[in-house]
């Protein structure tokens, strides 16, 4: 269990293979600890989530791609383990981005982690850990709302201006049977670098 | 309050460095007492702005008009971080105390530059704020306070930068975190919160200097029922009104009273929550034992152009119409400069006339209070520009009084406007909560600018500009320190020079260009008889945004390199 005198570690983008490598008992004993450290709802988004709205009138609901309107903006979600229904809102580090853009548009890179045109990335800035939840519709970029740091959907959000020191780590997705589900971990570590 | 317990030692990162020296050195370190508070010896620093006046005024003269071109630097120390630094070189008989962006606290010999012990702290992972900078230590007894950003108020035992207790403000999940130095009277450390942005209710809190038990708390937005509520008419929208207070107060020992700066109104829009909406962008007086609001005064009412008036004003005293009045004197971030009057019973308006250009008020009453034009005032689905932006005709950083030339010293900013529309945004705890989108905030200067930054005087009884220089390609963020050797000291341009001007005729003596762009106050001090002039330069937050703003403006590519290096000179011997 988390408890204060352990200190809660922070999850990491592949803690999923720490819980199996430690209920096989394979792994060093801090990984095991890692692993118990997590609880669900604190783990970054795991392969085979959902996704559901983070906020307005459709709180709690999945997201389907025809949610998303084609060319942005954004939506913030929140990935949810469709079995026990555990929302993974246990740690801002977990919020993910949703938006849907053309298939062409996308860099070759950033189609092969794409599900008809929707890519997903980590919702926190990388320079100071602000929402990026703003949109630059005239050049269709991700904005971070405190430094105005501006990354673009199309390829793997590049930084484009601004103090962001690199790109958003991108969440992979995938359709499965017309649903929009999480492909795999965060390629990258979410949040930012403190000084 | 939150005692200090096994998890907070282990989250507090202590570095125990050179040991015997440092015992050495901090061993017979003077205990800093209310007298020494009220009457600071010249050789020290002993708060953010130099006294509790908030002069930022050194009276050391050893370095003055006819040496200063000699200046040099005799040591420098690498802060080891990047982003803003806003933090003053404090110093107490020959030890120095800075603080950094993320409150790290170094403690250094102020003679030689040699570490003596340094604390950093670790946030929280899933810690967000807009301004991750620090504004400076406070010292009181044997200890440093220093506030952390989630947000906290740390007593550091001075000797050694060991925790002695720390006290929890707030929640910093709903959005408040804190950036000031603290304010000490009488061994009360007041502190005040940020968060303007995200829909917080801002606050001013005092806590013991001994145990970090919490003595009062004042909000700066009052509930149903009391004293100023009449004027949020429409229900609830006080819950989340702002007044932010995020710079340090002054404190007049004569009144015995305490002045601290409020901030925007939340949401940034007037219409969202009709009425003036005190105490936003106001000054307020508290008293220091018991928190007791005893008066205020409202820069603009109803704001709706972002103009926090976080600033504490100076407690200066300046002749009105050959009369001698116990004053307060403020640039305010609305673009006026406005001279006061203070009495133990409160604030009352004296004058005020505009520093910068400013199209927004038609005129001012006897009482202080603006006439605006309606049509420079934006509201929700109403797009309107005005003059000065939002950054004001100055923002945080402070201006200066020296008794010696009876002139105040303002950072201004000039020849940049605004626009906005507000909408009406979801509110969801600890997130952006505005009224406007980022990239909706206007934001405007010439292609060709006839200059942006300036560094005016003013005479303090006069009323009038006396001189100005000005800064053709920089905006001006540099805080200002004036001395009896008759100097002004700032930096803040985006060619990363420091520099010192006559103050007299703000004739330029002497420049140096600096690692990066400075943004935090200096201050003078000195050892063994040798006097010093410290900054430490560190660029970042709002001066780098709107770097990249007017440089996509005008087509510049002026790009100011971070990373925090104390600088201290001095005229060789």
């Amino acid at each position: 269990m988390c408890s204060e005198e352990s200190r809660c570690q922070p999850p990491h983008f592949d803690q999923r293979r720490a819980v199996l490598k430690g209920a096989v008992g394979v792994a060093s004993l801090p990984l095991i600890d890692l692993a118990a450290a997590v609880e669900p709802n604190a783990m970054r988004p795991q392969a085979g989530d959902v996704l559901i709205h983070a906020q307005g009138d459709r709180r709690g609901e999945v997201i389907t791609v025809a949610d998303l309107e084609l060319g942005g903006p954004q939506q913030l979600a929140w990935a949810m383990d469709p079995q026990t229904k555990t929302v993974r809102d246990g740690s801002r580090l977990n919020q993910v981005l949703l938006i849907r853009l053309e298939h062409e548009e996308l860099s070759p890179e950033t189609k092969t982690d794409s599900a008809d045109g929707v890519v997903a990335y980590s919702s926190v800035c990388t320079h100071q850990g602000c929402d990026v939840s703003q949109w630059k519709a005239e050049n269709k970029m991700l904005l971070c709302v405190c430094h105005r740091s501006e990354f673009d959907p199309k390829d793997k959000a590049a930084v484009t201006f601004g103090p962001a020191p690199r790109r958003l780590p991108l969440l992979p997705v995938k359709l499965v049977e017309g649903q929009l589900q999480v492909a795999g971990g965060f390629r990258g570590k979410p949040g930012f670098k403190d000084m | 309050m939150q005692r200090l317990g096994r998890l907070q030692i282990s989250a507090a990162v202590l570095l125990a460095l050179g040991a015997m020296s440092a015992v050495a050195q901090t061993a017979d370190y003077s205990p800093v007492t209310d007298a020494r508070l009220v009457k600071p010896e010249a050789e020290n620093w002993l708060m953010t702005r130099g006294n509790y006046e908030g002069w930022s005024y050194s009276s050391l003269d050893k370095i003055n008009t006819s040496n200063v071109s000699k200046m040099v630097p005799i040591w420098s120390y690498s802060t080891g971080a990047n982003s803003g630094h806003q933090s003053p070189p404090i110093v107490n008989n020959g030890v120095m105390f800075v603080s950094t962006p993320s409150a790290q606290v170094l403690a250094l010999n102020a003679k030689t530059g040699e570490l003596l012990w340094k604390y950093k702290r670790e946030l929280p992972e899933d810690f967000s704020a807009l301004h991750n900078t620090n504004r400076g230590v406070a010292l009181y007894g044997d200890k440093v306070y220093v506030t952390g950003l989630e947000p906290v108020v740390i007593a550091l035992d001075a000797k050694t930068g060991k925790v002695v207790w720390e006290a929890k403000m707030e929640d910093y999940t709903t959005g408040y975190y804190a950036t000031l130095a603290p304010l000490i009277v009488n061994g009360k450390v007041m502190a005040g919160v940020s968060g303007g942005e995200f829909g917080v209710r801002g606050f001013v809190v005092a806590y013991d200097s001994e145990t970090g038990k919490e003595v009062w708390k004042t909000y700066t937005v009052p509930a149903p029922g009391e004293p100023g509520s009449e004027t949020w008419e429409k229900p609830d929208t006080w819950k989340r009104g702002g007044a932010s207070v995020w710079m340090t107060g002054t404190y007049d020992p004569d009144t015995k009273l305490t002045f601290w700066g409020t901030g925007n109104a939340s949401p940034w829009f007037g219409d969202q929550r009709p009425g003036d909406n005190l105490y936003t962008s106001s000054t307020i007086a508290l008293n220091p034992d018991t928190g007791k609001m005893v008066g205020h005064f409202q820069y603009h009412q109803n704001d709706s152009w972002d103009w926090d008036e976080m600033n504490a004003p100076m407690v200066v005293n300046f002749k009105k119409d050959g009369k001698e009045i116990k004053g307060l004197v403020k640039p305010a971030r609305n673009g006026y400069l406005y001279w006061l009057s203070r009495s133990p019973t409160g604030i009352e308006y004296v004058a005020s006339t505009n520093y910068v250009k400013q199209d927004v008020f038609k005129s001012i009453d006897a009482k202080g209070r603006p006439v605006y034009d309606d049509t420079r005032k934006p509201a929700t689905g109403k797009k309107a520009s005005f003059c000065p932006s939002l950054w004001g005709g100055k923002d945080w950083p402070y201006e200066a009084y020296n008794p010696k030339t009876g002139m105040i010293y303002i950072p201004a900013n000039e020849n940049h406007c605004g626009f906005l529309e507000g909408k009406v945004q979801e509110y969801v705890a600890g997130k952006w909560w505005t009224g406007v989108d980022i990239p909706d905030i206007g934001f405007v200067v010439d292609k060709s600018p006839p200059y942006l930054g300036a560094l005016q005087a003013w005479d303090v009884s006069g009323g009038k500009k006396v001189w100005e220089q000005t800064f053709k390609e920089s905006m001006h963020w540099g805080p200002i320190l004036t001395t009896g050797g008759g100097l002004v000291l700032a930096g803040g341009t985006n060619d990363r020079k420091f520099r010192a001007h006559d103050a007299q005729s703000g004739k330029l003596l002497w420049e140096m260009g600096t690692n990066s762009g400075i943004l935090a106050p200096p201050s003078s001090y000195s050892v063994d008889g040798k006097q010093y002039i410290a900054v430490v330069s560190g660029w970042g937050v709002d001066a780098q945004y709107q770097q990249g703003l007017i440089n996509t403006l005008t087509g510049w590519k002026k790009e100011v390199p971070e990373g925090g290096v104390i600088w201290v000179f001095g005229v060789p011997d």
